[in-house]
């Protein structure tokens, strides 16, 4: 089974680039420290292509710094350290040669809190791309990228209009269709629909469907049914640790540990 | 005897101390609108009779009624031009350099120090600084060139607080969504930080330059003559400005060259009112563009 | 695979142009940064040198401590003493007026006014502060001054009293918003107490707000004081361009700094001893500026430690 084989990644680091089946997205036995304080130890865990794999857990046990460091936007923390590995693709994202912006123009972020730029909502779509160098027609990038992202219908008679103006729900569809724009192979989302009301929610998460088609997806979330409705694989984390990573079906229906069938089942958390 | 409850002519007596302070704070408050007024006032009664286009055009004289502004007016327009064109790239790029790159280091921790006293330095230091560096050591001369470099330290701290303080104000988010799309350390900085920081930058410069319009003792340091009858064609050449005319007539003994100061003085506030409106409606106009 | 692995790494390799780009416009920006520490020595070594050469013609002592400022005419006399009771008496009426006028206003405006009255008086105090230094010279001299004359009619048209008044008021802005920042500062749990065992209103303000903001308020005090020292055109223009050791503030005094524009303005030829006067007067000058602003911050900074 895939996923056997990529636990057993862990064990034989070197089997990674030699089998078929490689994982899209890895982290290797990452553990990440801020001034001393441990965010997470020792985590290992894997995204397959073209699935959506959640990481779960209580407040406070590393879901957004482990989500963070898969796009290295874990650099911009002062005093953070990340001993382990990070592959994507084979590759090691954190070795000295490697350019962190070329990491980030294939691997997406979408932040809890929708942050669109204070432009215009066509300007949000077409930047990243135009000032990392696109050379095709602009404009179809940007309708392609809104419809990708179930908002254009919405906004294709005002897309000169400043992208503040639309609502929250519709802002973090945005900003979802502005990390499409990038053409990217994985799409990182941090809590996306944390901050939506349940309509807005409901709609980002049929959103995860179709979008699970063409892109790799690593979705953080506190919300256990929705990671339970929407996911591939589920990785539990608490206070820094992996407990379990499977698939969802497993994780939430027979979990392998205590720890685990106390959180699913809402004993704590 | 109810020692818990005091007695009733005690409280009497706080309460009436405590009104009587209420009523001299506000008392001393108001006397600050006073003086302003006074000040004013003053000022534009002696100064008024004396303005007029004739004044706007004229040079200096030694007859008061055909003394005029002209060769001030434009030194100071030269003046302020060249300060500036260097004053605000240079402050505007420090205070980037310092609110988006610099981390904590030795040398990063003395800039922060030295900027810090630099803004506390009086005036007329910066003066003796650019007589001995622009005016004799670069052999700049008395020149507009000098007296704008001056002024250009003198200012540039005002500027570079301002500009951290609007940079300061984005939100953090804006920059993580663009270097999340990918995007170089300048690229963010250049297309997101500055132009949402752009009205704030903007209303700091405003207000370090009116600062510069009124300086006197710098220009005086790196000699800015007190009688000039002529208008500055180049960089290089000799010039005087507003404040040192004003100065130069306040300091002769006759009143009417008092009251040509005057004249002086309320073209020289109106400058002043003209360009703080301008950093007053800019700040009006971007913060109503936020919500 | 292996092939898929090595397309990729070359693909995220960094760019070298980009990487030159990016460390270039940071060198750049470094550079200006820079700056601040380059005038700050050069505005040490500049006063430096030439105060050192004017120490080997006159000593230490006889500058600090002479009682007789006649650097330019025969006989020659380098005692600063008179420059700097000019430059203390006018600090100090400056500090009669600026400080308590500041303060008042602080506590009123933090304490007792209502959103619209700050609306008015913040930007009151905000022109006070922006008005040019040669304008309030000349308020001094051609109102203040006869204004003095008037009620005591021994004071000479030059005197410090005129102009120790408008530099107070050119100060007291400084103080008023400092206080005011420090005030506010102060958390209104601490009001709240004071009134909850029935102090009134004064009292709460006196007695636990001003003494909870009291290293904010020092601060503005010392910042001010520093401000004052450094005040050239209003001292120059109403003060005079008599160096005296007095106290009498009715009498035509001079300060350091006018003492420097009255220098520049002559035509003393540089490398003369009269020259230097202007670096050994100016370094004084720089020095007590320098030791109030540090002191005037760090009271300030534990102040801001303790609120914010």
């Amino acid at each position: 089974m895939m996923v056997d084989d990529a636990l057993r990644l862990e064990a034989h680091p070197a089997a990674a680039v030699s089998s078929s089946e490689a994982p899209l997205l890895e982290a290797r036995g990452v553990t990440i420290q801020y001034a001393g304080n441990v965010a997470i130890k020792g985590v290992s865990v894997v995204a397959i292509e073209r699935s959506i794999t959640a990481i779960i857990g209580p407040s406070g046990c590393g879901k957004s710094t482990l989500l963070r460091a898969f796009n290295r936007m874990n650099d911009f923390t002062v005093d953070a350290q990340l001993s382990g590995q990070i592959m994507y693709r084979g590759v090691d994202i954190y070795h000295p040669h490697i350019d962190p912006v070329e990491v980030r123009r294939r691997i997406g972020m979408v932040f809890q809190k929708p942050n669109p730029f204070p432009k215009s909502i066509y300007r949000n779509v077409a930047w990243g791309p135009v000032i990392n160098g696109f050379k095709g027609d602009v404009q179809e990038l940007v309708q392609s990228s809104l419809e990708k992202a179930a908002l254009w219908d919405e906004v294709k008679d005002r897309l000169n209009e400043s992208a503040l103006a639309l609502s929250g729900g519709q802002q973090q569809r945005l900003c979802i269709a502005r990390a499409l724009a990038l053409q990217p192979e994985v799409i990182l989302m941090d809590e996306p629909a944390s901050a939506l009301d349940p309509v807005s929610t409901a709609r980002i998460e049929d959103l995860l469907f179709e979008l699970k088609e063409r892109y790799t997806i690593v979705i953080v979330t506190h919300n256990m049914q929705q990671a339970a409705r929407v996911s591939d694989f589920t990785a539990f984390l608490d206070s820094g640790r992996l407990i379990e990573f499977g698939e969802t079906d497993q994780v939430f229906t027979r979990p392998k540990e205590k720890r685990t069938e106390d959180y699913v089942s809402g004993r704590f958390g | 005897m109810n020692m818990v409850l005091e007695s009733t002519a005690n409280l009497a007596r706080r309460r009436l101390k405590a009104r009587l302070f209420h009523l001299s704070c506000m008392a001393l408050t108001w006397l600050c609108l006073v003086m302003l007024a006074v000040l004013l006032i003053h000022a534009t009664r002696q100064g008024l009779p004396w303005l007029d286009v004739q004044f706007l055009r004229d040079f200096p004289s030694r007859f008061p009624e055909r003394a005029g502004i002209k060769s001030a007016l434009y030194g100071t327009l030269w003046l302020i031009s060249l300060t500036a064109a260097f004053s605000i790239p240079i402050g505007v790029a420090a205070a980037i350099y310092l609110e988006e790159y610099a981390k904590r280091s030795r040398v990063n921790s003395l800039i922060e120090i030295s900027l810090a006293n630099l803004a506390g330095v009086p005036s007329i230091v910066y003066g003796i600084l650019g007589l001995t560096i622009f005016v004799r050591w670069l052999g700049l001369g008395r020149s507009v060139m000098a007296g704008a470099m001056t002024m250009s330290l003198l200012i540039l701290p005002i500027i570079i607080i301002a500009s951290r303080e609007a940079l300061r104000a984005v939100p953090d988010s804006i920059r993580q969504a663009a270097s999340a799309l990918g995007a170089t350390q300048w690229q963010t900085i250049r297309h997101h930080v500055i132009p949402s920081a752009l009205p704030g930058i903007l209303t700091g410069t405003i207000l370090a330059l009116s600062r510069a319009i009124g300086e006197t003792a710098p220009l005086i340091m790196i000699g800015a003559l007190t009688y000039v009858a002529f208008v500055p064609k180049g960089p290089m050449d000799a010039f005087t400005a507003l404040p040192i005319q004003i100065f130069n007539w306040v300091s002769r003994p006759q009143q009417e060259f008092h009251e040509l100061a005057a004249a002086g003085i309320v073209v020289l506030l109106a400058v002043l009112l003209l360009m703080n409106a301008a950093a007053v409606i800019i700040r009006h106009r971007s913060q109503r563009n936020r919500l | 695979m292996a092939v898929q692995t090595q397309t990729t790494g070359s693909q995220l390799r960094r760019r070298s142009t980009r990487r030159w780009q990016e460390h270039g416009i940071k060198g750049l920006l470094f550079l200006c940064a820079l700056l601040s520490i380059v005038v700050t020595v050069a505005i040490v070594a500049v006063l430096a040198r030439e105060a050192f050469t004017f120490f080997r013609s006159v000593r230490v002592w006889d500058f600090l401590f002479g009682t007789r400022w006649t650097p330019l005419l025969e006989p020659r006399s380098f005692g600063v003493l008179p420059l700097l009771s000019g430059t203390f008496l006018i600090v100090v009426g400056a500090a009669m007026i600026g400080i308590p006028i500041g303060l008042a206003s602080a506590v009123y405006l933090s304490e007792y006014a209502s959103a619209r009255v700050r609306g008015i008086v913040k930007p009151i105090l905000e022109i006070l502060a922006g008005i040019p230094t040669v304008v309030y010279g000349y308020f001094a001299l051609t109102f203040i001054t006869p204004l003095l004359r008037f009620v005591l009619p021994q004071t000479n048209i030059f005197n410090a009293a005129s102009a120790s008044i408008v530099v107070g008021i050119m100060v007291l802005p400084m103080v008023a918003s400092l206080c005011d920042d420090a005030l506010r500062a102060v958390p209104d749990s601490l009001r709240q107490g004071a009134y909850a065992v029935g102090a009134t209103h004064m009292e709460v303000s006196t007695r636990v707000v001003v003494p909870a903001a009291l290293s904010g308020v020092v601060a503005s005090f010392v910042l001010a004081l520093s401000r004052a020292v450094g005040e050239t055109m209003a001292v120059t223009i109403a003060a005079g361009a008599s160096p005296r050791l007095t106290l009498n503030p009715i009498q035509s005094i001079q300060t350091m700094t006018a003492y420097i524009v009255q220098v520049s303005l002559g035509d003393t030829p540089a490398g003369t001893i009269g020259y230097q006067t202007i670096f050994a007067v100016g370094a004084l000058l720089f020095v007590i500026t320098l030791v109030a602003n540090i002191a005037g911050h760090m009271i300030l900074r534990r102040f801001r430690e303790v609120y914010e």
